[in-house]
Formats: structure tokens, C-alpha cells, sequence
């Protein structure tokens, strides 16, 4: 079989087995399919981001909206992964890669040290290629069998659940404030993970929201709280019902998100291979990016691939070139940016707990009109404040918070 | 809403052979059941595992391929693997 690329997909079409939240970002889209709006099944443009911090019965919430502005690409858009990655594959196929769809790789074949092709599932499934570009997502068994990574540990892995909750689309418009075709998303920390490090979203798709939350397995593992517990209760919190009321659940989903950042990333080249993606721990939690890197990724292993043709050498220090481009972009330069975050936030699940609710017990004491002064309400706030965390603990907090986010 | 009824409404491609097995019931039964209460019977997300008092029980149809028992077994006692190619679960909107 000669291709300039095969695209090997385990699911019977394209996108089957994919979820994501699912916020995807246009000009890292752009850069592998030009126009892509012209033609990609978009749920809607984002133009109101907005961040919760709960309690059990209250929320603090930060936001930005912008008018709906004719620049394209689009900065951010809501996506259905299964209708979006038929398109995505198509437009692959459209540039003359071969989708062999319904067919799982098994194992990479290593000859002499070099990986040389995979072996699928499929009778006579064996396949030999200059290059294997290893992208089959969270928790990759490529990148195990391929000797690339060390097994990963239950705090390196979130698990998150979502629904697709169907509602029409005017009434997802008046509830979030949005005009026709815009959408809103919200992150939600605090309360509704129950202790857990993790977080909830809530998405709006044209007809639908997607409504997910997760936390790292570790923390399933220890509180014993089942996921879908999680989901019934962070759909109950006070201010999440009601943008979800009569909404029909159309779909319960569940899939893992890397945590690992830095730490945990296998090495992404060696002899006749490349790694990108989820497989590679290409995951910026704090900002909610996945897809992007994997998508700049993928771009920067086909201009790789393109290089090491030309020059017929496939070598990993000619696929070295990948690792380059990355430390050149947003890729790696964010992942080292946060490496710390992944241990701040598993060692200290109560910092996402406390700080919603002294900040939402300072903004409550500020606003409740009850004849005291302000300068009263500060000392109390002050007060309690301190009674929750000594000052030292406080300024540790900020500290460490600070390091792990400049 | 219960799981049973979540679960109710997702499509797959049943496979008759399991993509799951546990390597070792005595660990299930004891060192997993004293030392960590059998987490698969809780953090598994379409509830494929359950204890019926002696052995892990696996309903493999139920499974939703997350992944997470691969990690989240703590004694690395499941034998997950990927379903065969065109099995499995099959998302609608995803
Ligand atoms: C609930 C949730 C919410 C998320 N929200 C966002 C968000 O809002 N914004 C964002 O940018 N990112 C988000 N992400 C992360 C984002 O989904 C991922 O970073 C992104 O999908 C990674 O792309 P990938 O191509 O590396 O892996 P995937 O999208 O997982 O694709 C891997 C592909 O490989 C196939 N495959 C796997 N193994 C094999 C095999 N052995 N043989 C053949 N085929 C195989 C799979 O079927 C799949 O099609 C979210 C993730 C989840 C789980
Ligand atoms: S978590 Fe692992 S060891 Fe424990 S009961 Fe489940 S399969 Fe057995
Ligand atoms: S992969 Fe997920 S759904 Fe399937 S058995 Fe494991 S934990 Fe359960």
C-alpha cells in the first residue's frame, strides 16, 4: 500500500469514541485547514467566558464578554466531537491521507531499536512506514508498548463525566444572555467537587449544553464519591439548576484528561517516531486547552515528517527537529510554564474549597446592608478570614500560588 | 437520574469476547478489600465493576472506554484492553 499517510482509527467512523468539554480554538484550526469556518460543524462562538467560585449556596462569578465580531478565525467555538471529527478526518482524506477507520493498533513494530511500522488488529494487520506519529490520546498504550513513557500514576489522570443536555436554542440564548449563534461557557471551581481536585464546566452548544465535571482518579479513588453522583450533584447546586431546567439528557459521557503536565510527558521522538497530543500529556488545565496542542502539534510532526523526507533521514536526530518547534511555541513553553500546578493542586484540594468561600463570605458581608460600617464589615471579614488560616499560611498560600502560576 | 438509566441511553458494538478481565481475585478479596474498600466498584463511571461477596464481577458491555482502571486499580489487577477495532462504544454527539 503506498499513501502519503494512513490514518488509523479504531472506531467505526471517525469521533465514535471522542469527548471533550468541547471548546476548540480557531487560528490553531486555521493552521492546518485554511477556511475552516466556511465548512466545520461549529455549535457556537464563544463570546462569554465566565469563571464560578462556589460555595454550596452561593457564587462568586468573573467574566469577559465581547460583541460577536466578524474576524475570522474565530477565537473559540463550542464543538460536538463526534459531528466535528468526521469533518476534521475528512479534510485529512481531502489532503490525500488513506483513513483506515474500525481498526485498533495494537503495538509498534521495533526493528534494530527503530520503530519501523505497527501491527494492528486486523489479519495480516501489519503495516511498515518510515514514520509512525503515535496520537492516540489520554493514557496512550502506544506510548507504552513503544517504550517512550513510564507508567502513568492515578494523580496524573482526571476522569471527567459530562451530559449533553438538549434545550432550544432561544432558550439557551435568554438564559445566558447571548446573542443568535454566540455562546457562553463556565468553569466552575469550589463546592461542587466535593474536596476533590477538579472542576465542573458548563458549555452551550446550539441545541444543547455540555455539562461535565471531574477530578483526578486519586481523588475518586480515595473519597469514593462515584462520577455520576458528582455530575447528579453539581446539575442540583442552587445556581447550576436552573440554567439546566427542562433540559432533556441526551447523552452520559465519560473520558480521562491528562494531568500530568511536564512531569509526566513521555519522550516525544526517537528512531521512526513522533508523539503528539493527549499521548504526549499536551494539556493546559488551568486554561482549558487540549485540543489546540494537540492540533499545533499534529501540525508541527507533518512539517517534521516533510523535513526528514526530504533529507531520507528518520532518524531521531533528524525528528529531533519536533521537539524544537515545540520549545519554540506555545506548546511547551506553557506545559513548562505550569509544571508546578499539578502538585499544588493535588497536594492542596482545600485551597480550591477555603478561597470561594472567604471570598464569597467577604463579598456577602460587604453587600448585606445591616447597619454596621464598612470599616466594621473589613475587621470582620479580617477576622474570620484569620480564623479559617493564621496570616502565615495565608502569605504561604499566595506564595506558592504565585510559583505556580507566574 | 440513576446510572441504570444514563447508561440506557448510549449505543455499542457489543463484542462477545470481554476486553476485561481481573488478573488475581485473591487481591480483590483480600488485600484491595481490607486496605482500599474496592475502589473499581466506585470510581468506574458506567459501573462495569461489582463485588457479589466473594469476586470482582466485570460487565464489560457497560464499558465506556475512560481508561480510568488502568490507573485507578491500585494494585494494577485489571486487565483492561482496548476493545477489538469497530467495537465498543459509539458516541452520539461526543
Ligand atoms: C471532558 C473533556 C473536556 C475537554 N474540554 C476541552 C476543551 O474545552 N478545550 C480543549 O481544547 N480541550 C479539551 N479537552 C482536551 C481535548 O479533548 C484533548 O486534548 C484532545 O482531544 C487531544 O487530541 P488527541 O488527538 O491527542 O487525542 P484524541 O482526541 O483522544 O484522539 C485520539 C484518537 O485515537 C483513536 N485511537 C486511540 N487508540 C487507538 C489505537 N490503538 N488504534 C487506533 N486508533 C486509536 C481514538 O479513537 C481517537 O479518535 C477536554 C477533554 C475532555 C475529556
Ligand atoms: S480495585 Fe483492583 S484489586 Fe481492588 S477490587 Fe477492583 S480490581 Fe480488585
Ligand atoms: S475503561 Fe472506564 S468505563 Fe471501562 S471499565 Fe474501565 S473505568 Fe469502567
Amino acid at each position: 500500500m503506498s499513501a502519503p499517510a494512513l490514518l488509523f482509527e479504531r472506531g467505526e467512523r471517525p469521533g465514535v469514541k471522542n469527548v471533550m468539554g468541547g471548546v476548540m480554538y480557531g487560528r490553531m484550526l486555521a493552521d492546518v485547514v485554511p477556511e475552516f469556518w466556511k465548512t466545520a460543524p461549529m455549535e457556537r462562538v464563544v463570546t462569554d467566558e465566565r469563571l464560578w467560585l462556589t460555595t454550596a449556596d452561593s457564587v462568586v462569578t468573573a467574566g469577559h464578554k465581547h460583541l460577536p465580531h466578524s474576524v475570522e478565525p474565530p477565537n473559540a467555538f463550542t464543538v460536538l466531537r463526534v459531528p466535528f471529527d468526521g469533518w476534521f478526518a475528512a479534510q485529512a482524506e481531502a489532503a490525500g491521507a488513506l483513513l483506515i477507520p474500525g481498526t485498533t493498533v495494537e503495538d509498534v513494530i521495533r526493528e534494530g531499536g527503530r520503530v519501523v511500522g505497527v501491527r494492528t488488529g486486523r489479519e495480516e494487520g501489519e503495516l511498515r512506514a518510515p514514520l509512525v506519529v503515535i496520537a492516540d490520546g489520554a493514557n496512550s498504550f502506544l506510548v507504552q508498548k513503544a517504550g517512550l513513557g513510564r507508567p502513568l500514576e492515578p494523580n496524573e489522570m482526571a476522569l471527567v463525566v459530562k451530559e449533553i443536555i438538549a434545550l432550544p436554542g432561544a432558550a439557551i440564548e435568554d438564559r445566558f444572555t447571548l446573542d443568535p449563534g454566540m455562546g457562553a461557557t463556565i468553569e466552575v471551581y469550589g463546592a461542587v467537587t466535593r474536596g476533590m481536585a477538579g472542576y465542573g464546566f458548563i458549555y452551550t452548544n446550539r441545541e444543547s449544553l455540555s455539562v461535565g465535571i471531574g477530578a483526578l482518579i486519586s481523588q475518586f479513588m480515595e473519597t469514593r464519591i462515584t462520577p455520576w453522583d458528582l455530575l447528579e450533584g453539581f446539575k442540583a447546586h442552587p445556581m447550576v439548576a436552573p440554567l439546566l431546567r427542562g433540559g432533556v439528557v441526551r447523552e452520559y459521557l465519560a473520558h480521562a484528561i491528562p494531568e500530568g503536565g511536564l512531569r509526566a510527558m513521555p519522550r516525544l521522538f526517537d528512531d521512526g517516531v513522533l508523539v503528539v497530543g493527549d499521548a504526549a500529556m499536551m494539556v493546559n488545565n488551568l486554561h482549558r486547552e487540549g485540543s489546540n496542542m494537540a492540533m499545533a502539534a499534529g501540525r508541527m510532526a507533518g512539517e517534521t515528517a516533510i523535513q526528514a523526507k526530504r533529507a531520507g533521514d528518520w532518524s531521531a536526530r533528524s525528528l529531533s527537529r519536533y521537539r524544537e518547534l515545540l520549545e519554540a511555541s506555545f506548546v511547551l513553553q506553557d506545559l513548562r510554564k505550569y509544571q508546578r500546578l499539578p502538585d499544588l493542586v493535588e497536594g492542596r484540594p482545600d485551597l480550591l474549597h477555603l478561597y470561594p468561600e472567604l471570598l464569597s463570605e467577604a463579598i456577602h458581608e460587604m453587600l448585606t446592608v445591616d447597619g454596621a460600617g464598612k470599616r466594621e464589615k473589613q475587621r470582620r471579614i479580617l477576622r474570620r478570614l484569620l480564623a479559617r488560616r493564621p496570616w502565615w499560611r495565608l502569605l504561604r498560600d499566595a506564595y506558592e500560588g504565585w510559583r505556580a502560576m507566574r | 437520574m440513576k446510572i441504570e438509566e444514563k447508561l440506557y441511553l448510549l449505543r455499542w458494538k457489543h463484542d462477545k469476547r470481554s476486553h476485561i478481565a481481573i488478573k488475581d481475585q485473591r487481591v480483590c478479596l483480600e488485600t484491595c478489600g481490607t486496605k482500599w474498600k474496592r475502589p473499581c466498584t466506585t470510581f468506574c463511571p458506567a459501573s462495569v465493576y461489582a463485588w457479589d461477596g466473594e469476586k470482582t464481577v466485570v460487565s464489560h458491555d457497560n464499558c465506556v472506554e475512560c481508561t480510568s482502571c488502568l490507573l485507578g486499580c491500585p494494585y494494577r489487577n485489571i486487565d483492561w484492553k482496548l476493545p477489538r477495532g469497530g467495537f465498543g462504544i459509539e458516541w452520539q454527539h461526543g
